[in-house]
């Protein structure tokens, strides 16, 4: 549930923070996601990036896809030297991935360490023993 | 809160950034380049793109519409005249803003500010050229008449509202991957764009390569080598024409013969030049050669072929004109086209406006220099170089009487080191506004409002046709020319006397013109404006062979049609070919040809003159033409300086037209006396090798061979078009070449409604991701023509309106 919450937060605020904010801000949001929804540190990695290799990924997707892939094609040999929108596409979803994977992934570290029997333990009404 | 891990994965998060935000480590910010809300993805234009918006600015006057038809035409009404100009700057921008900028940017020295120091030669070429100054002295002149003023300050206006409201996401491609932004645009940038444009067509000249060639050569062979007549000739203005005598009278300096012609210096400075093929070709026929018996215009300028194209195609319409054609992204109004009236278009007149004088400098400083028996005061100006990724520069350019002193120890444009001092006397830098002539011949109605216009063209001089409804035709040779004596100018003259400066420009109404000629039609393409009879000194460097076989097509025409002028226009009959092949084929020794040389041979010595795509013959001519002059000069020119002219093609042909003993086809290399058969022969036999290459890789066939393409500005390969399937050629009337051929081919029928017909090998759309980028090529490369639709206010409905843009006033 945390995950799919998270999830959903992240790519929300991250095309929102992209109206207006350079692209990195995605790290940061990632960061902030993580902070404010605990999740174990791999869970918030692979939660921030899924979200935003799926975002950029379908953003990147469809701009392409209502070109006809004109675009793609020549700038994919302007940048790896390979006439492949496919590529290109999936090194945008690599970067969009990796960059709030991390972020994600630091933030989550904000928390002291997560465990399933804490979890337990919480919700058997042991607050205290929580920090 | 687990401290460590935090800081590690913040900082390998922050070096993800760093690395896919810089280029410190990859050759590209690729997270900022490829993020799909900022980067490239949002170029990626839609195919059903929406162009259609509502602008508001302080700036309009009025309202204006803008339809945009299905080629991305826009058809531009306005209620208020200058509001034209807004709209078409807004425009320009909108589809052109970064080619643009980077022209302009590129005429003021500027460009390695953007593209660094692989540009940094080009831009202390064009600062020492003085391009600054003179967009300066033009924007004087365009800010000081009431009509260039509004149009300048609107179209200025129009291109900053559009510049404002561009986000980091909408920035056209090639910023975003130059990693920079636009400035903002400015009346002077409209001047300097214009003087890019005297540069391409009035910056040729070949003063230092002749001044070498002078040198090197006795008189008399160098007299053979360069004639200043060509016997071909079939000038601008026919042969036959009188011309009343000169008015101005010029003193040849006394000593002209010592301290010019017989001085034998050398030159190590290496310009950088204009193509020297930049030309055109236009004509008009008067009604009484038609079917219609309306006048037909035709125009196709030839200039270097890129992508976006240097051409936008518009309309401009307002309560008193209606103008269509092509537009230059940069400038206000229609370059090239018509309007309700009459219609017009430009070759370049071709002189040279653009001379050396050698300045002799007191000492190092450079601050004084000798002229007319006195030191005089030098003026410096401090040129700096913002040069990307690189040192900042500053040059200190001196100033004399006769211009810039572009070329000194500092500079001299290529490697070799040059002690000499050459300042740089250009027309281009004199005050004048070309605009004007652009801005009164969209609204002209007649021939005489045509006159009007016109005379505003001083620099670069331009073959001005003109057609109207009327049934008047006309061409005139139209520029300020500088009277120059016979000689002037051909060579880098003394800079220590003022005689030798310019005396006087030719009067306007000396200017060599036709208006309704018997002959039922006028032409130009870069040939001589007229025949020696003509009293003003007209210089050399012409070609003769488009203007040969334009005269020579309309001299026999009738019932002329649209249809037969584009078919004229997209000819790829070589009469360069006509003329030389009989010469060669003549005189080559058959019997000595053996096994794969006679093969080759009988395919050449069929071939018909035309250079169509699938045409062997076409590209076995050139080579051996090309092995051809090699073999008759390389041996003359072996001991030459690096820097020096070779004779024009038509002065070797009509070389060994007239003389079959014609004396440079012996190799002075050898004991024996070569004949022109040797030469020939010898010729043909070292072409076989490369005959048999191309013919191994399918490469013989002309269009193959000559791999027409149209380069990106960036030269980017994948923004360009290669190996375009189209023939023509140098001497053709499709002049299409490599890099270089017709650049916009339009035809006008001036029936009562307008019939219209043109091409230019691009698209509306300067974005390389944008459908309209290139979309006209292919038919360009095929011969085919747009229909052009002046569009009247009451057609809004019509189905070929696919946009409209409402421009109001806030």
């Amino acid at each position: 549930m945390k995950f799919f919450i998270s999830f959903l937060l992240l790519v929300a605020l991250s095309v929102t923070a992209c109206l207006f904010l350079p692209w990195w801000i995605i790290g940061l949001v990632a960061f902030i996601v993580a902070a404010i929804i605990p999740q174990r540190p791999i869970h918030s990695f692979l939660c921030s990036f899924l979200a935003l290799f799926i975002t950029w990924g379908g953003l990147a997707g469809y701009l392409s896809a209502a070109n006809d892939h004109i675009l793609a094609h020549k700038i994919s040999v302007v940048i790896i030297s390979r006439d492949s929108p496919f590529i290109l596409i999936l090194a945008t979803m690599l970067i969009g991935g990796l960059v709030a994977g991390f972020g994600g992934l630091a933030g989550s570290y904000i928390h002291p360490r997560y465990r399933e029997e804490e979890k337990i333990v919480f919700t058997a009404d042991h607050e205290t023993k929580v920090i | 809160m687990r401290i460590l891990p935090l800081i590690i994965f913040s900082l390998v998060t922050v070096g993800l950034v760093v690395l896919f935000n810089t280029k410190l480590l990859i050759p590209a910010p690729l997270g900022k380049l490829l993020s799909p809300q900022h980067g490239v993805w949002q170029n990626a234009e839609h195919l059903e793109s929406n162009f259609n918006i509502n602008i508001k600015s302080p700036a309009l006057k009025g309202k204006v519409t803008v339809y945009i038809d299905d080629r991305l035409v826009p058809h531009v009404f306005a209620e208020n005249e200058s509001d034209v100009f807004f709209v078409q700057g807004y425009l320009h921008a909108k589809f052109r803003l970064w080619q643009m900028e980077l022209q302009t940017l590129s005429a003021a020295g500027r460009a390695s500010e953007v593209v660094g120091k692989v540009a940094f030669n080009h831009d202390r070429e064009f600062r020492r050229l003085g391009m600054v100054t003179a967009a300066e002295a033009s924007l004087k002149e365009m800010e000081s008449d009431p009509v260039t003023k509004s149009a300048t300050d609107a179209y200025t206006a129009g291109v900053n509202h559009y510049i404002s409201s561009l986000s980091e996401s909408a920035l056209p491609l090639e910023y975003k991957l130059l990693g920079y932004t636009p400035e903002k645009w400015s009346n002077l940038k409209t001047a300097l764009f214009l003087k890019n444009m005297s540069e391409n067509l009035a910056g040729g000249e070949s003063d230092f390569e002749m001044t070498n060639a002078k040198s090197f050569f006795t008189p008399a062979d160098f007299a053979t080598l360069f004639p200043l007549q060509q016997d071909s000739l079939s000038p601008i203005i026919p042969v036959g024409t009188i011309y009343n005598k000169a008015t101005v009278q010029l003193a040849t300096p006394t000593d002209v013969d010592s301290l010019y012609y017989n001085n034998k210096d050398q030159v190590v400075t290496q310009e950088q030049k204009p193509d020297k093929d930049n030309g055109s070709n236009n004509w008009a026929v008067a009604g009484s050669r038609t079917v219609s018996g309306a006048p037909i215009l035709c125009n196709d300028p030839h200039l270097g072929l890129n992508l976006p194209s240097l051409w936008f195609e518009m309309q401009l319409s307002t309560p008193t004109y209606n103008t269509y054609g092509v537009s230059f992204p940069g400038a206000p109004a229609v370059i090239i086209g018509y309007n309700d009236h009459c219609s017009w278009g430009v070759t370049n007149g071709g002189r040279d406006v653009r001379d050396y004088y050698e300045i002799r400098f007191k000492d190092e400083s450079r601050k004084e220099y000798w002229y007319d028996s006195a030191w005089r005061k030098t003026e410096f100006k401090y040129e700096k170089f913002i040069v990307k990724d690189g040192a900042t520069f500053i040059d200190t350019i001196a100033y004399t009487v006769f211009g810039p002193v572009m070329y000194d120890r500092s500079f001299s444009g290529g490697r070799a080191n040059n002690n000499k001092n050459y300042a740089v006397r250009w027309k281009a830098h004199d005050p004048s506004n070309e605009l004007k002539a652009f801005m009164l011949l969209n609204r002209a109605k007649n021939y005489s409002d045509y006159l009007g216009a016109v005379a505003n063209m001083k620099c670069p001089g331009q073959n001005f046709v003109f057609a109207a409804k009327s049934g008047d035709i006309a061409m005139r040779t139209q520029g300020e020319w500088p009277a120059k004596w016979k000689g002037q100018g051909d060579f880098v003259m003394p800079g220590t006397d003022g005689r030798y400066l310019w005396q006087a420009m030719i009067p306007n109404d000396e200017t060599p013109a036709q208006y309704n000629p018997a002959r039922g039609y006028v032409s130009s393409a870069n040939q001589y404006p007229a025949d020696s009879s003509y009293p003003y000194y007209l210089g050399h460097g012409y070609t003769p062979y488009r203007g040969i076989i334009i005269n020579k097509m309309l001299d026999t025409m009738t019932a002329i049609t649209p249809a037969k002028m584009m078919a004229m226009q997209t000819s790829n009959y070589n009469v360069f070919g006509e003329t030389t092949l009989p010469v060669f084929l003549k005189n080559i020794q058959a019997e000595k040809l053996q096994g794969e040389e006679v093969k080759f041979y009988d395919m050449v010595k069929t071939w018909d003159y035309m250079n169509d795509t699938s045409s062997v013959g076409a590209t076995m001519f050139a080579i051996w033409w090309k092995n051809f002059d090699s073999c008759v000069f390389d041996d003359d020119y072996k001991k030459a300086p690096a820097i020096i002219s070779r004779p024009y093609e038509s002065s070797l042909v009509e070389g060994i037209l007239k003389d079959s003993s014609y004396r440079f086809v012996d190799n002075i290399e050898t004991p024996a006396k070569e004949t022109l058969g040797d030469a020939v022969t010898q010729s043909f036999k070292s072409s076989v090798d490369e005959f048999k290459r191309l013919s191994a890789q399918g490469r013989l066939q002309w269009a193959r061979y000559k791999s027409t393409t149209i380069n990106h500005l960036l030269r980017l390969g994948v923004f360009s078009r290669r190996n375009l399937p189209i023939g023509g050629g140098l001497h053709c009337i499709n002049a299409t070449k490599t890099q270089h051929g017709p650049s916009w081919r339009m035809v006008v029928s001036l029936t009562s409604t307008t019939e219209a017909y043109g091409i230019f090998p691009g698209g509306q759309s300067g974005n390389p991701a944008s459908r309209f980028y290139d979309n006209n090529i292919n038919k360009w490369a095929l011969g085919e023509y747009n229909q052009l639709w002046l569009m009247k206010r009451e057609e809004s409905g019509d189905k070929r309106i696919r946009w409209v843009v409402n421009f109001s006033k806030s």
